[in-house]
């Protein structure tokens, strides 16, 4: 007897609405890519929650590790020279 | 890494409510506790299609029939959001389903009862959905991130589901005196076993401690029992339906039901694998896995020929 | 045959072959061969009851005698039932199931699509419903036919023996009765043999491109447009009317 398959894993991401972001809604079980995009269809859209879905293969996504957290995110922490609010503006400016 | 240094660390973020992820450090333990509690999860939600299916066919109508069709799905598709979470703890769905036809993994001992009528339909929807919510609203704070995840979807899917069963159920005691005694007939045979699904006494709970310490569980066996307890008895009275249990009885200090006593012997002899279908469950399962064995073959060898993904 | 009996019995007819093959479709319930696919052909099969529920209780409507769509489902016998036999055929294994969901959804496509037209704007508003949904269909089956036919061996020979199997049944669905030569001259009805060499075409490109044989047009199985089914019926509606037939003052 062969070794029993349940296909590969896909990960997929929904958008809810028209001109929005596309997130993370679970995962899927499919060999192909069209059989990932009917699945991710009949499992995360059945109560109207979609109008657009990308589906990719989970081993084709590179994640970071929380050991790089303190590496990767807490540099940003003291820029805040990127955020408007850093910047201080004659009283009564408009429009800026 | 130093071991001592990442548990301490782990147990932090616990205690300060946050997530664990699946690539966070986390005890071989709590990895393990998991896989075997969110696989029992799924494979309950899998195994507990069957019951249902078992009256698609004879759905009194066509609305009942498009309800319950929609229910068994949803249930299944739990079933897949929960082999999901476990999958990113490093099991594959084959192995979770190995160890289900095993016997190495269990599901919940309620779906080893038969639906004898379509009343049956009613009380699982209402009894045993009613009880798995309780447990599931609590669940949507455990601490891994993709089962919380999970818990909260299923939450908002199942809502539907009680309120469906118990439907069928005040419209049957609104019926004919053949169904409200069918009505009443569903609710004896299914109390006491929706009242098994909570566990044992917390005394008797072999795996509870280090679950409440990693937050996995975050209310005990006794105290869910008691809440849904406390709540489904009005919504029996509502509708004129008995609770058969003698011992019930207003507790106005504890502000809760007092009930009679679990029949424990019964809750071992199911678990431990003569309940009335436990072994007609298990067949069909693998039956319907091994005849699918040819189109899953098939799919996986037309995406190697076509090499491409 | 007046007008409106046309009428009622083309309704039926559209009714009957939705609630049969939503009903055989349910029975995979619990029993696909991969969870996904388990929802999958749930999906399908509540397309085909909603569908089924809505030509019915127009059906129900046009006959005027104050009946529901579950009287109409639950409480006529076989011989007044006007499904396809293709329908109420077994579900067989996978390959049999998807090989009966694209040879009637490659028939159902064009026939919504040119029912959305009708003038009848019942039939038209549920026929817009339903075109949307069996061009999913189709391209669920048609996908799989893709997969089974250059699959495995083992795959590709089951794809190509229902195929065999089921092909006697599909003459049926492009027979004009009366009440489709009397709606057809209203614009109500389509003309069935128009959709034939279509259906014929989409069919065709599948099972070539699937790698499969299409079999020769030889002696067609007959009779639904009469009530004349095969002896599946019967079970199915055993079944399914248990209920409804067993306790017929009650109310569920």
């Amino acid at each position: 007897m062969s070794i029993d398959t349940q296909l590969d894993l896909w990960e997929v991401f929904i958008q809810q609405k028209a001109g929005g972001n596309h997130t993370h809604a679970g995962s899927v079980h499919a060999s192909d890519k069209q059989m990932a995009l009917q699945n991710a269809r009949d499992i995360y859209t059945r109560r109207k929650e979609g109008t657009s879905i990308w589906v990719i293969p989970s081993q084709y996504i590179t994640a970071s590790t929380t050991e790089d957290a303190d590496m990767l995110f807490d540099p940003s922490d003291d820029k805040l020279y990127r955020h408007p609010t850093f910047y201080v503006m004659p009283e009564g400016a408009k429009q800026i | 890494m130093d071991s001592l240094v990442q548990t301490t660390a782990f147990q932090q973020k616990i205690d300060q409510d946050l997530n664990i992820e699946p690539k966070d450090h986390m005890p071989d333990a709590y990895r393990s506790h998991l896989i075997r509690q969110i696989s029992q999860h799924a494979h309950s939600e899998v195994i507990g299609m069957q019951p249902e299916g078992n009256w698609i066919t004879r759905a009194p109508s066509l609305r009942a029939k498009q309800i319950l069709l929609a229910k068994i799905q949803d249930e299944g598709g739990h079933g897949l959001y929960l082999y999901s979470a476990a999958e990113t703890l490093g099991i594959s769905r084959e192995e979770m389903i190995e160890q289900l036809h095993s016997g190495k993994a269990k599901y919940s001992n309620i779906f080893n009862y038969p639906t004898l009528t379509w009343a049956d339909i009613g009380a699982i929807g209402w009894l045993v959905d009613g009880a798995a919510i309780v447990n599931q609203v609590s669940l949507q704070r455990t601490s891994f991130g993709p089962y919380a995840r999970a818990m909260v979807r299923i939450c908002k899917e199942e809502s539907f589901h009680q309120r469906q069963g118990y439907e069928i159920m005040a419209n049957m005691m609104k019926g004919t005196a053949e169904q409200r005694e069918m009505a009443q007939d569903a609710m004896n045979r299914f109390w006491w076993p929706a009242l098994m699904m909570f566990g044992p006494h917390d005394g008797d709970s072999p795996h509870s401690g280090d679950a409440f310490l990693w937050k996995i569980k975050r209310k005990s066996n006794d105290e869910l029992r008691q809440k849904f307890i406390d709540k489904t008895i009005d919504q029996a009275t509502l509708i004129g339906l008995t609770v058969p249990d003698p011992e019930l009885k207003w507790n106005a200090e504890k502000e809760g039901y007092d009930h009679g006593e679990i029949d424990w012997d019964e809750f071992h002899r199911v678990i431990r694998g003569n309940g009335p279908c436990n072994k007609q469950r298990m067949a069909h399962h693998v039956k319907y896995h091994e005849e699918g064995a040819w189109v899953r073959e098939a799919a996986a060898a037309y995406k190697q020929r076509k090499n491409e993904f | 045959m007046t007008p409106q009996e046309a009428l009622f019995k083309y309704t039926l007819r559209l009714g009957d072959n939705a609630l049969i093959q939503g009903h055989r479709l349910s029975e995979w319930c619990s029993k696909g061969p991969i969870l996904e696919e388990d929802l999958a052909l749930t999906n399908i099969a509540l397309d085909n009851i909603g569908l089924a529920q809505a030509f019915l209780k127009y059906a129900a409507d046009i006959e005027g005698k104050g009946k529901t769509e579950d009287d109409l489902a639950y409480k006529r016998p076989e011989r007044q039932f006007y499904n396809h036999q293709i329908t109420e055929l077994p579900i067989g294994d996978f390959a049999v199931t998807i090989a009966k969901q694209l040879l009637i959804s490659a028939f159902e496509v064009p026939l919504f699509s040119a029912l959305s037209h009708s003038t009848d704007e019942t039939i038209a508003g549920i026929a817009a419903k339903g075109v949307k949904e069996s061009r999913y269909h189709f391209v669920h089956s048609r996908d799989w036919c893709y997969r089974l036919g250059e699959g495995t061996e083992l795959s590709h020979s089951k794809l190509q023996q229902a195929i065999h199997d089921l092909w006697a049944y599909t003459g049926e669905l492009f027979e004009m009765a009366e009440e489709d030569t009397i709606l057809l001259v209203a614009g109500i009805a389509v003309d069935l043999e128009e959709l034939r060499p279509l259906w014929k075409e989409t069919v065709a490109t599948v099972l070539t491109e699937a790698t499969i044989q299409i079999p020769e047009d030889g002696t067609m199985h007959t009779g639904s447009r009469n009530g004349v089914h095969t002896e599946h019926l019967g079970h199915i509606l055993a079944e399914m009317q248990y209920l409804q037939r067993a306790y017929p003052d009650a109310t569920w």
